[in-house]
């Protein structure tokens, strides 16, 4: 940004070269929303303070703790180090999700209701631009801010548990060793990716809907849902609809993993499983659909 | 090839007909007034031009059709709605910033030094500025943007009287050439009379009125007339008359200024004057339109003023 403020002035420069080159709507549209959506970051961040004021209050009687669990077998001994790692991440991609689906479900909308829709349209950005560049931020933006804040807070983490030990005049070699941060960062991402286009249907109807609705999205997002599975539950006594919607929020778990005992510890990775899923593909096809029917809808939209 | 040219331009919400039918014809180098009451289709009309409504009939801006291509118009477009649509949480360097990264033509360095003679501060964001630096904020954008065609919409509306002025004059002078059009609807009257090349008012979705402001200047005189000729000159048929102290005021449409000049004193009407005759209930059957720009608006009575 400070580049562009470095504007040659000097008189021997003509017009043209005092103008960028090219225009880059897409690049620009994408910093808009992050400039405008400060939850993007913040909120995860918020999150992850929380999850070290917590971990921090939890190593109380850590190196104690430690003793004892080095003496268990290493497998339950690893499975009792990494769980505070785990529940961190899990917590960072659970705030992620929701950031996300609020972040869709505003996008559309707020520029409505604050008439900048009247500004926007009035630069030459196009509707697919800008929708394009809204559907990113959930798709691209999101899991790439999760995973840096993840990593950080566990690294952090992992060297408030070392310096505890080693006041303690315990090695924190057995952190290291069970916590392969390495490891674990390339689990993660593999894991984002495959939740942003697993849950890229949900974001594509939130969008929708965030251009649609005159008022009370959230609730016309979620309510014709719940709407059709009390419906079905009560005329057929059946929950299928149900969990249809359960699938799609959870059901990338079991195809892109492969867990162990019921444990969220260890996964083993199955891209092509994954990748082989028609549900992964479905959820791609009505993500499209729905972003397409929001671009088209776009055209259409004044200010509220 | 004009700027924007429209052949039966219609618009209807439900059964409510914004837009019946208007023919349209603005050159280049014009400023044209789109002058009506609230609910007369001014606002419809301009979002037709700029791509933001659908439409039935022709239009074409600067050769486009705005409704399929309104991002590539908008290279050539640039838009003041009310002062109330520049995102509230942005800050002026990211407004900079994001303008000069989408718009091909948008000189940076220019709005820079429009905003150096503000008191807006880089760093604040939209809503803290007041209403009338919100507008200096927009119009210094819109005058770095090289643009063909500019479409203001009530630019003024909740300024005090001084950012008006400087709104125009800066528009004016440091804007405005002949290679540029621009449109501008307002209820502020009095303020365009002088920066206008054309008028045009507008009701109920029809053109009532348009001519140029030569036309308008040769065409129209208002007469204080005194009381022992008040018989002889309505005889002349006047557009409309008002009482002012007592005595009345009778405008004139083509009513030899000579013959006028006998009966009172004889002066240039406003802009305001003309629109309350042209719009009052009395005035219904004495419909104008101009004759000497273009094609006639369709399906309206053409009656060319009263008087001979």
């Amino acid at each position: 940004m400070s580049s562009s403020e470095t504007v040659p002035e000097s008189a021997g420069i003509s017009d043209l070269d005092k103008r960028p080159t090219t225009p880059q709507p897409f690049y620009w549209s994408v910093c808009r929303e992050v400039w405008e959506n400060r939850s993007i970051y913040v909120a995860p961040i918020l999150v992850a303070i929380v999850v070290l004021f917590g971990f921090l209050v939890s190593t109380i009687g850590l190196p104690e703790r430690r003793r004892e669990v080095l003496l268990l077998d290493s497998a339950k001994a690893r499975a009792a180090i990494e769980v505070p790692y785990n529940m961190a991440a899990i917590m960072l991609i659970l705030t992620a999700f929701v950031v996300g689906v609020f972040y869709c479900l505003d996008a559309l909308y707020g520029e409505r209701r604050d008439r900048s829709i009247l500004f926007w349209k009035s630069l030459p950005v196009s509707d697919s631009t800008t929708l394009l560049s809204k559907a990113t931020i959930p798709l691209v933006v999101l899991p790439l801010v999760t995973f840096a804040i993840v990593v950080a807070t566990q690294f952090v983490m992992m060297l408030w548990t070392s310096v505890l030990l080693i006041s303690h005049g315990m090695s924190p070699a057995s952190t290291w060793t069970y916590v392969p941060l390495f490891r674990n960062s390339f689990i993660l991402l593999y894991g984002l990716a495959a939740i942003a286009l697993w849950h890229a249907p949900i974001y594509g109807w939130a969008l929708l809907i965030s251009g649609w609705a005159r008022r009370a999205t959230f609730l016309w997002a979620v309510l014709p849902f719940l709407a059709v599975a009390f419906f079905e539950k009560i005329t057929f006594g059946t929950s299928h609809f149900a969990s249809m919607l359960k699938d799609r929020l959870m059901g990338f778990a079991p195809e892109a993993f492969a867990f162990q005992m019921h444990s969220i510890d260890c996964p083993q990775l199955t891209p092509l499983k994954y990748l082989s899923t028609p549900g992964l593909w479905l959820g791609l096809l009505f993500a499209a659909a729905f972003v397409f029917a929001a671009i088209r809808l776009r055209r259409y939209r004044g200010p509220l | 090839m004009a700027t924007i040219e429209a052949r039966g331009l219609r618009k209807t919400f439900g059964t409510t007909v914004a837009l019946d039918g208007i023919n349209l014809h603005v050159e280049e180098g014009r400023i044209l007034g789109i002058i009506g009451p609230n609910g007369a289709g001014k606002t419809t009309a301009l979002n037709a031009i700029l791509g933001l409504t659908s439409y039935e009939g022709e239009l074409k801006v600067l050769g486009r059709d705005p409704w399929t291509s309104r991002d590539e118009l908008m290279r050539d477009v640039s838009f003041i709605a009310d002062v109330a649509v520049l995102p509230r949480w942005i800050r002026v360097s990211q407004l900079l910033d994001y303008v000069a990264g989408v718009h091909p033509r948008f000189d940076r360095a220019k709005a820079e030094n429009f905003l150096a003679r503000t008191t807006i501060k880089r760093t604040s964001k939209v809503r803290e500025l007041s209403k009338g630096m919100v507008a200096q904020l927009h119009l210094a954008i819109v005058m770095a943007i090289d643009a063909r065609l500019l479409v203001l919409d009530e630019p003024t509306l909740g300024l005090d009287i001084l950012y008006r002025k400087q709104f125009y004059d800066s528009l004016l002078n440091d804007y405005f050439d002949r290679s540029r059009t621009i449109l501008v609807t307002t209820h502020q009257v009095e303020e365009v009379q002088d920066v206008l090349t054309d008028l045009m008012f507008i009701d109920r979705g029809r053109i009532v009125l348009e001519c140029s402001m030569e036309e308008f200047d040769s065409r129209y005189l208002e007469v204080m007339v005194n009381p022992e000729h008040l018989s002889a000159a309505r005889a002349l048929k006047p557009m409309y008359e008002r009482p002012v102290f007592g005595r009345s005021v009778l405008l004139f449409d083509r009513v030899d200024r000579g013959q006028l000049e006998t009966m009172g004193e004889v002066r240039r009407p406003s802009i305001a004057d003309l629109f309350v005759a042209v719009m009052s209930p009395h005035s219904q059957n004495v419909a104008v339109s101009g004759s000497a720009r273009r094609e006639e608006p369709a399906g309206q009575a053409n009656q060319i003023g009263a008087a001979k």
